[in-house]
């Protein structure tokens, strides 16, 4: 189980909740697994979202591996100029 | 991307101060920038703008122009097609207007003649008929229930009800209990802040030049930050396959994240597409000042609490950013960065984007930072004087460092504002004395910087030279840095290699050059295309000597055996192996693409001394030290010319840049005389400090450095100013007016 930490705002989407544990190995799965287990969170997630996985942030990388004891922080999707 | 790549080296050219491969032709003129462009038969392409800050098309009769002797063709919203989704339904209203004019300047019709005097005599022929509808520009005014409404039903679902429906998202970000914080706060400073809309200024005004045949092909030469995502607007706008499209891009006159998008671009196309002739539009300053995307105008909330020896217990910031007649997310990108800097246990930030009658916000270096730290350390320096306590004492005290858990989520590895804050603190200028009525601020920056979608080819030329291609505008250096990463790599000189940005169909696709992610990512890139290219090499002389191909290793630009058992050969060097490459095997190239992650996060320290002259509110800089971690300098000229311009253009927003907007909602001020950027004579030398902390997340440890420049000068020059004028200011700029209004109470 990975758990995911959610930003403020997503709480309402997510019951509550700013932490989520789900089953996932890689970041494309941990995305299909929060939209299955918290619709609310779907129209964000489908937006964009960035991933930071140890202090790294991530913008898409679907096959990026995460280790059970990571940290893993859900961002919007992350922009510059 | 893991946070493997770095490798600790000595560098034989990565770091010196190589000629720029672009400087004769730009100081003998020969640099072709957009306005450059030109073709056979080609067209003047000219835009009707709204005068109207929001006000429904009832109705444009375009007949009398399209009769005009010399014109060639006339479009309006209705000539492009219908948008599913929202956010090319967004660039494309904005290029062209459908039904509403939504802010004084938007582009309602467009005309392509055989001159500017037929295009522009066409232009008043167009007769547009508007219903004038209530218009709001202020976003503290957008913000409430009953406000003018500029776009219906674009409110995400996370607004909380009975918000105005301009306030179109909200996000949140934190962790800890702020109110048990500040509970345990000596004292709360609590401040609300407003900074005005400021333009990215570049000198070159867009162009673009379009050429749509009768078959369906199309070429677009234009002067942008990403000719890739050019082409995905403008094929998306125009229904064309992104095969059918070639976009190359100019030389840039400076972009600053202006360059991000497309604003006439689409339009040329469109002209060129229904006059069956090139077509070219050149945009005035006025045009770039009313329709192309300033930065974000805001409003903020900002509450800190400090226990009496520097310790932050709290902190927790409101912020409103308004970027125009359209959504956008600027706004998280500031709720994440406000506190970033800080180690925090308790923290708050909540963010709402509120849509105004004015243009449509464009990126602009950092977008969303400079304005939530300006705010954030206006009140840390506040904070500072009600102590007493040195302002780089509290900073170091409360300072983000590897293991702290962010404002914004993630736990930051390597960084280094501990490293810039002590060399700041250690810097002659920020013990130089001050004479009366002067006054020294300083403040921190932060910018997240990102890797992104990269291609490089690398070819091995039969002569030893080596060209690269790669796919990003340079706008801050990057062929310079990109040579030298090769040259590094491959071992050979830096005036063997040249790169050149290619066109959209020479190579894979390449995102922006945005995100301070060029040097990063397409060095990145190129280091890898370079040992894919000696992969190679090593191979041909490993056939060469009828070795086995793991026998043979790259050394100082040639090929030598791995070890004794290897045999005996002499070093075989680059161009030695290219010489005879058609006879080993044909060409020789290195290629890499790929997805980059692991930017690594930037940090600055700015130091800022000030006069303001009591008299007539005019704020002198009398002198100004940035420091910044650059990762590995890769040219340092460049880096420092990153600092110093982001320090210059923050200088300028801080001190005199603004949109200002009339009753009428119409701009005041569309020009550089209104418009006052700062010029040489304001400006005292910028002095640079580069700090050097390894990012992880790239072979040489190279960070982004384009965009934290201009985040620390808002905070840094407020807090200078405050302290000379003797009244703490809450609003950018500080102009002569303002700072007078200030001190007269």
């Amino acid at each position: 189980m990975v758990k995911v930490r959610l930003w403020g705002s997503l709480r309402q989407a997510a019951e509550g909740q700013t932490e989520i544990e789900v089953e996932a190995r890689t970041f494309k799965e941990l995305l299909d697994r929060l939209v299955e287990t918290h619709p609310g969170l779907e129209p964000q997630i489908r937006r964009g979202v960035s991933l930071s996985l140890d202090g790294v942030i991530y913008r898409e990388a679907w096959f990026t591996e995460i280790r059970p004891e990571s940290e893993v922080v859900l961002m919007p999707y992350m922009t510059g100029g | 991307m893991s946070l493997d790549e770095y490798t600790r080296r000595e560098f034989k050219q990565v770091g010196t101060r190589v000629r720029r491969p672009d400087g004769v032709d730009k100081v003998t003129g020969r640099a072709l920038y957009g306005a450059d462009a030109t073709a056979p038969g080609m067209l003047v392409g000219r835009i009707l703008r709204s005068p109207h800050p929001h006000a429904r098309i009832v109705a444009i009769d375009t007949s009398a122009a399209g009769a005009l002797k010399g014109v060639k063709a006339v479009i309006t919203g209705a000539d492009l097609p219908v948008q599913e989704d929202n956010f090319i339904r967004d660039v494309q209203d904005n290029c062209m207007a459908r039904d509403k004019a939504l802010y004084d300047g938007h582009a309602v019709a467009a005309v392509a003649a055989v001159d500017a005097a037929t295009a522009k005599a066409a232009l008043k022929l167009i007769k547009v008929t508007y219903e004038i509808l209530p218009h709001v520009t202020d976003v503290d005014i957008a913000v409430k229930p009953g406000a003018p409404v500029v776009l219906a039903g674009r409110t995400l679902e996370n607004v909380p009800a009975g918000m105005s429906e301009n306030v179109t998202s909200h996000c949140e970000f934190g962790h800890g209990d702020p109110e048990a914080g500040f509970a345990r706060a000596d004292h709360i400073v609590e401040r609300s802040f407003r900074t005005a809309a400021t333009h990215q200024g570049y000198i070159e005004p867009h162009a673009a030049l379009a050429s749509v045949t009768s078959d369906g092909k199309a070429e677009l030469w234009c002067c942008t930050q990403g000719q890739f995502f050019v082409r995905t607007l403008c094929a998306a706008i125009m229904e064309m396959e992104a095969s059918q499209l070639r976009v190359t891009a100019s030389e840039i006159g400076g972009g600053f994240g202006g360059k991000t998008t497309v604003f006439i671009e689409p339009v040329a196309l469109a002209l060129s597409r229904k006059a069956g002739r090139p077509v070219k539009i050149v945009m005035t300053r006025d045009e770039v000042f009313r329709a192309t995307g300033p930065t974000v105008h805001t409003s903020m909330d900002i509450r800190i609490g400090m226990t009496k020896d520097g310790t932050i217990t709290a902190a927790d910031a409101h912020l409103r950013y308004s970027g125009g007649a359209f959504p956008c997310g600027t706004v998280d990108m500031g709720a994440q960065a406000a506190f970033a800097a800080y180690d925090l246990e308790h923290v708050r930030t909540y963010g709402w984007n509120v849509l105004t009658n004015r243009p449509k916000e464009a990126a602009y270096r950092a977008p969303g930072a400079p304005q939530a730290i300006y705010a954030v350390e206006s009140v840390i320096d506040e904070l500072c004087q009600h102590f007493g306590l040195d302002p780089i004492e509290v900073r170091l005290k409360n300072a983000a460092r590897k293991g702290t858990k962010s404002s914004y989520g993630p736990t930051f590895s390597d960084i280094g504002l501990v490293a810039t804050l002590e060399a700041a603190k250690q810097h002659p200028h920020y013990c130089a004395p001050l004479a009366p009525g002067q006054g020294r601020g300083i403040s921190c920056g932060f910018w997240f910087n990102f890797g992104g979608n990269t291609c490089v080819s690398l070819n091995v030329n039969t002569d030893g030279t080596v060209g690269i291609t790669e796919g990003n505008p340079d706008i801050g250096g990057s062929r310079a840095s990109i040579s030298l990463m090769a040259a590094e790599e491959l071992g050979i000189p830096y005036d063997r290699v040249r790169t050149i940005v290619a066109d959209t169909s020479a190579l894979g696709y390449n995102d922006v050059t945005d995100g301070s992610r060029v040097t990063f990512a397409v060095g990145l890139a190129t280091i890898k295309a370079a040992r894919d290219a000696v992969k190679k090499m090593c191979a041909r002389a490993a056939k060469i000597w009828g070795i086995d191909e793991e026998a043979v290793e790259w050394k100082d630009g040639a090929a030598v055996p791995a070890g004794p058992n290897a045999g005996k050969f002499p070093p075989m060097a680059l161009a030695e192996i290219a010489a005879v490459s058609f006879e080993t095997g044909g060409p020789i190239a290195g290629h890499h693409e790929v997805n980059v992650d692991g930017a690594g996060v930037s940090f600055g320290v700015h130091i800022v001394d000030v006069e303001v002259d009591r008299e007539t509110g005019a704020t002198k800089v009398l002198r100004y030290t940035v420091f910044q971690d650059a990762g590995k300098a890769v040219h340092p000229s460049y880096v420092e010319g990153q600092m110093q311009g982001g320090a210059v253009q923050g200088i300028g927003w801080a001190l005199n840049e603004e949109y200002i907007y009339g009753a009428d909602g119409r701009l005041q001020n569309p020009g550089f005389l209104d418009y006052r950027v700062p010029v040489a004579s304001d400006l005292p030398a910028i002095d640079t400090v580069i700090l050097e902390i390894p990012n992880p997340g790239h072979p040489y440890g190279v960070r982004g450095v384009g965009e934290t420049g201009i985040v620390p000068p808002l905070a840094a020059l407020s807090n200078a100013v405050s302290r000379s004028a003797g009244i703490r200011l809450a609003e950018l700029p500080m102009s002569p007016p303002r700072v007078l209004a200030a001190l007269d109470g």
